[in-house]
């Protein structure tokens, strides 16, 4: 049992192993000062809601409170691990200023009432509405932090109640390019790969992914595998120093915006080098012509140029790909947050169909999520998709969903695809959305170009329904701001990244009125009267695991498949991976075994869409192109950013994260540890690029864009040069403007474009023209972004980030005998 | 033989395409999906534009390589009426009936197209088949592109 400083060592102590061996359990926990181990009443199940690795934890219960966290040892995904945030993330939920009662908007200002009244006012307008305009009045916006019951719920009242098309979550920022990159490959949404294929790569590259900072369990876990014996090799694709960058045997940091041309250029060399296996994509795969015709134009010199990345560093780059034994990609927001992003993802995929690297251990890819519960979001229907990855532009999927919610097919919206977040504010601003439900998240902070999303969500004309657990920067703008509980206060399951699904029981009562989401999605339904074409209630369920089984049914015979899983079965062990069913009792691993994949054209989740124009495919094109079921290799040309930096502008801003903060520090800026590893907004500078704008560590700087500007800390980081980045958690709420700036800006958004990516509708936050200047000096003063991360200092003296005594966390490895440290 | 005249009315329709596509973006400013794709796509015809006008010289026609492009002062007015009609529901039926011209004229240049790759295989002109090979996959693109839009906005626009 060692103790450890985890806001300074992140990444607590190694537990190293060797390629094929079993990664050894270390049981982290964390308890409040004064209380030991003994002394705790109960311990809950549940798993990490603050990220997407799904890391499992018993939650500390004593005298009807939440005392702290202790990792599962028995569990897949994290073998007893916890993260930075998860460690210290629980005390957010007792903070004193969380919603207890609902709000409703009162002469201009939002006052306390009781849930009928609260209620009544959203029903009223809903009924009126669509009375006056139907279904195309109403929106809703959800997230990727609720439970699969709730996103359940959520989509039958949406599609199949209501009869909206206006569907989505926040997932669009985060994971909605992995979804469209998995559809456009496989046919359908579900990961390929598999946690456990860190145990037996010999390459694993990470792609815009700073799992370092992002999953750093999962990061812990390549660690691990680094000081072992026979480590992997790591290819890092990043623009930043991150630690993913400093562990990396070949490091590319290209411009921002020029993904697809590296991906074509390191594709052109694996087959340049014909390290392609032949026989995978005879038997597997459709379009692989049309690949190698479109990366020949991609050749390393080429592609050397417009990323500004050196040659060699793209052939060894490619030399480590082309010749691994056992390949594991990664993928995450530097490519899906970027400029082509699906087209780009995709490539990533194409790497592994034409080098046969899917579906045995150590070959997969793994296209990450953000959110914790961001897989659900996507299953069960609240991103707008139909539940289950059905198809909306198949008629007999839509035909079986109408069957399991007993209603009629022409109920259900599928003559278009599903307006994304960003279309929806549009279509408030033309005035043709009236009402807008948002759960669980804050777009008045993380939508891009913020004076104009709080332009749209402060008209009159909108009514604004927010369900949140605090005053929020977008609850302040609401009509109706409803109090919910949160994880640790409810019950419900949530599947991570690599499918893995948990269970999460409720341990605490919420404080005050404060409601489950669940229960007041169904408290909705039934008092707008939504029914099935029986006159029955539609919402057929009144608690998690009735609403679970229900979703189960919805699941049958679909790659989702949840048949063979129940609360009872998730209760006490491992989590487990789906489709679980009558096949696979004890969930699958891997998918895409053998090359057997879900897109014949009567089964997949999706026909794709034109990479470049977004136009999708209609079902007789798919048919045509695709009649067998294979993976579908689709190529793309690298077209120039449409921001590109200019005399005004001359620098490149990209946003991002850091370990310590999560989204908009609802939760991680009012728990102390967190919020002091990473207190204010900096932004990261190159040493090149401070001494070309005259700033340096700690100086006061003003970022600007066409959008506006914000006023950051300097950071002298090993970010690439041309290339400014600032952490997006930085909004209002904490801050004398409530939510909005009161004199300068400093939430990121305030700088970033309105632009998407057309396939996947994903925001485009990295890549933007930016300018630089100096405010005032910082006399030494050295800025408070964390040094342990990505953001290190590379001048200056910088005290080291460390969180000291109250954030000690035990770390016990079976077996071992450390002492104390 | 007639190829310099399905060459002449490519080039023209090519042209005018390139030209609708880009005063369709601008008017659509606030429409950010429709301002940039159709600013993309309008790239894509005039690079047609050039290839039709370079490989016209070998059938004696003198083709302007340069697309009808425009800039500006015209631009930067029709830029701010976009801002300022944006929160009208007008601009929605503005955006379907542009859509559907875009539709229309590009279908009229890909039928262009398609006969200039008959005849090229007819005289066996591998350079001018080349080129077809080339365009005329953008060309139906961009159709579906405008298809896709128009099925994707004509619901709210007009039930709204």
């Amino acid at each position: 049992m060692v103790t450890s400083d985890r806001i300074g060592e992140p990444w607590g102590a190694r537990t190293p192993y060797g390629r094929g061996q079993q990664w050894p359990v270390r049981v982290d926990t964390y308890l409040d000062a004064g209380v030991s181990p003994p002394d705790v009443d109960r311990w809950v199940q549940t798993a990490s809601i603050l990220h997407s690795n799904g890391d499992a934890m018993d939650i500390a219960v004593k005298d009807g409170r939440i005392v702290g966290v202790r990792g599962r040892g028995q569990d897949r995904v994290n073998h007893g691990r916890l993260g930075v945030k998860d460690l210290y993330g629980w005390q957010a939920n007792a903070s004193p200023d969380r919603l207890t009662r609902p709000l409703v908007r009162q002469d201009g200002v939002l006052v306390e009432t009781d849930w009928d009244t609260a209620m009544d006012r959203v029903v009223g307008r809903t009924k009126e509405l669509l009375d006056e305009q139907g279904p195309s009045a109403i929106g809703f916006y959800t997230t990727g932090q609720l439970f699969a019951e709730e996103y359940y719920t959520l989509g039958i009242v949406a599609h199949g109640g209501i009869g909206t098309n206006h569907v989505d979550g926040n997932t669009r920022l985060c994971t909605a390019t992995a979804a469209e990159a998995l559809k456009e490959t496989f046919g359908c949404d579900g990961q390929p790969g598999s946690y456990t294929d860190v145990d037996h790569a010999d390459v694993v590259a990470l792609f815009g992914n700073n799992m370092a900072e992002t999953q750093s369990v999962l990061w812990m876990r390549i660690l691990d595998r680094l000081a072992g014996d026979d480590p992997p090799a790591i290819l890092c694709v990043d623009p930043r120093l991150t630690p993913v960058a400093r562990a990396a045997t070949v490091h590319l940091a290209p411009r921002p915006g020029t993904n697809v041309a590296l991906m074509n250029g390191l594709l052109h060399e694996v087959i340049a080098h014909d390290w392609v296996d032949h026989d995978y994509v005879q038997a597997h795969a459709v379009g692989y012509a049309e690949l190698e015709a479109r990366v020949a134009d991609y050749p390393p010199d080429v592609v050397a140029r417009i990323c500004d990345v050196p040659e060699e560093q793209v052939r060894a780059g490619a030399r480590l790909l082309g010749t691994a034994e056992r390949l594991l990609s990664t993928v995450l927001q530097g490519f899906y947050q970027s400029h082509q992003a699906t087209a780009a993802a995709v490539q990533v995929n194409n790497l592994h169909v034409i080098r046969g690297m899917l579906g045995r251990p150590g070959c997969g890819v793994l296209q990450m999520n953000g959110q914790p519960t961001a897989e659900n979001t996507r299953e069960c229907g609240a991103d707008g998709d139909l539940p289950a990855f059905r198809n909306w532009s198949n008629d007999a999927h839509v035909k079986d969903l109408a069957r399991v919610w007993n209603i009629d097919p022409m109920d259900i919206p599928h003559y278009s695809p599903p307006t994304h977040v960003m279309q929806m504010m549009r279509y408030i601003e033309d005035g043709s959305i009236r009402m807008m439900w948002i759960t669980a998240t804050n777009p008045a902070v993380s939508l891009p170009e913020l004076r104009r999303i709080r332009s749209i969500l402060s008209q009159e004309r909108l009514f604004l329904v927010v369900q949140d657990l605090f005053l929020t920067e977008t609850a302040q703008l609401a009509d109706v701001v409803l109090p919910a509980a949160t994880w640790g206060e409810k019950t419900g399951t949530f599947t991570n990244a690599d499918r893995t699904v948990h269970l999460s029981e409720k341990a605490v009562d919420p404080p005050g009125d404060a409601r489950a989401d669940l229960d007041i999605l169904v408290d909705f339904a039934d008092r707008l009267g939504l029914k099935d074409k029986d006159g029955e209630p539609l919402v057929k369920w009144h608690d998690p695991e009735s609403a679970f089984e229900a979703w189960k049914e919805c699941t049958r015979g679909r790659p989702c498949d949840y048949t063979g899983l129940s609360y009872d079965t998730l209760r006490g062990g491992s989590g487990i991976q789906w489709p679980c069913n009558e096949e696979h009792p004890d969930g699958t691993e891997r998918l895409y075994v053998d090359g057997r994949f879900w897109s014949d054209p009567e089964y997949c989740e999706s026909y794709g869409r034109d990479l470049l124009t977004g136009a999708p495919l209609e079902p007789s094109e798919y048919k045509a192109m695709n009649p067998a079921g294979k993976a579908v290799l689709k190529a793309a040309e690298y077209t120039r950013p449409h921001e590109m930096p200019s005399e005004q502008y001359p620098l490149q801003l990209i946003t991002g994260r850091t370990l310590y903060q999560f989204h908009t520090r609802t939760k991680t800026g009012r728990v102390p540890q967190l919020r002091d590893a990473a207190p204010e907004v900096w932004v990261e500078v190159s040493a090149h690029d401070a001494d070309l704008h005259g700033v340096d560590e700690g100086d006061l700087a003003e970022v600007a864009t066409p959008r506006g500007t914000v006023r950051a800390r300097v950071r002298v980081s090993g970010i690439r040069s041309g290339v400014l980045f600032l952490p997006f958690h930085y909004g209002y709420w904490d801050t004398p403007g409530g939510h909005e700036p009161a004199e300068h800006g400093r939430a990121a958004n305030e700088l970033t474009i309105t632009e998407w990516d057309p396939a996947s509708k994903q925001p485009i936050f990295k890549t933007a023209a930016a300018a630089l200047r100096r405010v005032e000096s910082g006399d030494g003063r050295p800025s408070a972004a964390p040094t342990t991360t990505g953001s290190a200092p590379v001048r200056g003296h910088v005290p080291a980030t460390r969180g000291g005594s109250s954030a000690a966390v035990l770390e016990d490895v079976p077996g071992s005998t450390g002492g104390g440290r | 033989m007639k190829i310099g005249l399905v060459l002449r009315e490519l080039h023209r329709s090519e042209s005018d395409l390139a030209h609708e596509l880009l005063q369709v973006s601008d008017r659509h400013k606030v429409d950010h999906e429709i301002f940039y794709v159709a600013r993309d796509l309008a790239a894509w015809s005039q690079d047609h534009v050039r290839e039709i006008a370079q490989v016209a010289r070998d059938y004696g026609e003198e083709l302007d390589p340069d697309a009808d492009g425009e800039g500006g002062v015209a631009t930067a007015v029709r830029d701010r009426a976009s801002e300022l009609v944006g929160r009208l529901s007008i601009p929605g039926l503005l955006l379907l009936r542009d859509l559907r011209e875009v539709y229309v004229k590009a279908s009229g240049v890909s039928v262009d197209w398609e006969m200039l790759a008959q005849a090229a295989q007819g005289i066996k002109h591998t350079d001018l088949l080349d080129v077809t090979a080339r365009c005329h996959p953008q060309t139906l693109r961009q159709v579906r592109w405008a298809n896709g839009k128009l099925k994707e906005s004509s619901t709210q626009v007009l039930v709204s």
